[in-house]
């Protein structure tokens, strides 16, 4: 695993561990994970530290249909994203959730 | 031009997402000069969000159309908004699991009854709690989809989408004396949340541009929302008790 120089080192803990070998994982998916934590945090009171790339949103966070629908609206607020309902169907966990916020924003 | 609904005052019910029926019909109400007050089902954060995307900002009521509290409260609610109402959009339509997709003769009365009465019985909640504030009369338009013939996969949804045109029926019967008319408008499919929550029926979706001779886009709510404008509007005044196809002719065909 190689980490570049992209992950601050003043970043919480909680950034630390993620797949940063990936391409693309940068700053700004950083920035995308702690936001979107923070929203699914107001919106279905999980704690935004359990909030990370690998996790099920359905299966890990115990998040229902209408709290997705819930996080998606406000994530396109934040983020300046149109994220359509058939997307969101694909949007199985944090990390994908991120990658099309990155990819589309 | 003034609007078709300039000076209208109309509480619409059923907005969830951007993409719900009730939100187009309330985007397509401001634009013709409406005022319009919305209800949330719970997620009234939401609902205020989705609220936000309007022409104008609306204010969010929080509803559950089978909570008397609820019910009893709204108008003084709606009356911190506006003065009284000329509209009202029933866009409310709910069944349990088992009442769905195709497991017709296995579904329990109890769901079933939970099927009827949101999504029937709330007609008549609804319009009497809003009466007190539609004393100049007006126009309760409520959302149906075809019940006069069954439907694969949308089994006792049918069955309460039946009750409540018999309930527009009898509360039209009613409210006639008092000035305030009460119509459905029975779309063809839109791809909603609460569409895409039924089993099945992405198989009427295929059919009904095909067959419907206008056509018909599932994306597109906005030839629904315009017909409970118009609905809401002076430009049908005898019009009560009455089913609107906004269907693109699909009822009208065999085959």
């Amino acid at each position: 695993m190689q980490h570049t120089a992209a992950i601050p080192e003043a970043l919480p803990e909680r950034n630390r561990g993620l797949d940063v070998s990936k391409e693309g994982i940068t700053v700004a998916n950083e920035e995308i994970t702690q936001g979107l934590a923070g929203i699914v945090e107001e919106v279905a009171g999980v704690d935004a530290d359990d909030v990370s790339t690998e996790k099920s949103f359905v299966d890990d966070l115990d998040i229902d249909s209408l709290s997705m629908v819930e996080i998606a609206v406000q994530a396109e607020d934040k983020f300046g994203v149109k994220i359509p309902d058939d997307e969101l169907a694909n949007l199985k966990t944090v990390g994908d959730a991120v990658d099309y916020i990155a990819k589309n924003a | 031009m003034a609007g078709l609904l300039e000076g209208k005052r109309i509480l619409i019910t059923g907005v969830i997402t951007d993409a719900s029926i009730a939100f187009h019909a309330a985007k397509i109400a401001q634009e013709q000069g409406a005022e319009v007050v919305l209800t949330a089902f719970g997620r009234v954060r939401l609902v205020e969000r989705i609220a936000d995307r309007l022409p104008k900002k609306a204010p969010v009521i929080e509803l559950d159309v089978t909570n008397s509290e609820h019910l009893h409260g709204l108008a003084e609610q709606v009356r911190e908004h506006v003065d009284g109402l000329d509209g009202v959009v029933h866009s409310i339509g709910f069944a349990p699991e088992s009442c769905l997709g195709g497991d017709f003769l296995e579904a329990p009365w109890e769901d079933v009854s939970n099927a009827l009465e949101i999504s029937a019985y709330s007609l008549k909640s609804l319009t009497t709690a809003c009466l007190p504030l539609m004393s100049e009369g007006g126009s309760i338009v409520g959302m149906d989809f075809d019940a006069r013939v069954a439907w694969p996969a949308y089994d006792w949804m049918g069955v309460a989408k039946a009750a409540l045109e018999s309930t527009s029926r009898y509360l039209a019967r009613e409210l006639g004396p008092k000035g305030v008319r009460v119509n459905l408008v029975s779309a063809g499919p839109v791809r909603t949340m609460a569409a895409k929550s039924i089993p099945g029926f992405k198989g009427l979706e295929d059919t009904w541009g095909e067959r419907a001779p206008l056509g018909w886009d599932v994306e597109d709510p906005t030839p629904v929302g315009r017909s409970v404008c118009a609905l809401l509007s002076d430009w049908l005044p005898k019009t009560t008790g009455s089913m609107v196809m906004a269907d693109g002719g699909f009822h009208a065909v065999g085959a």
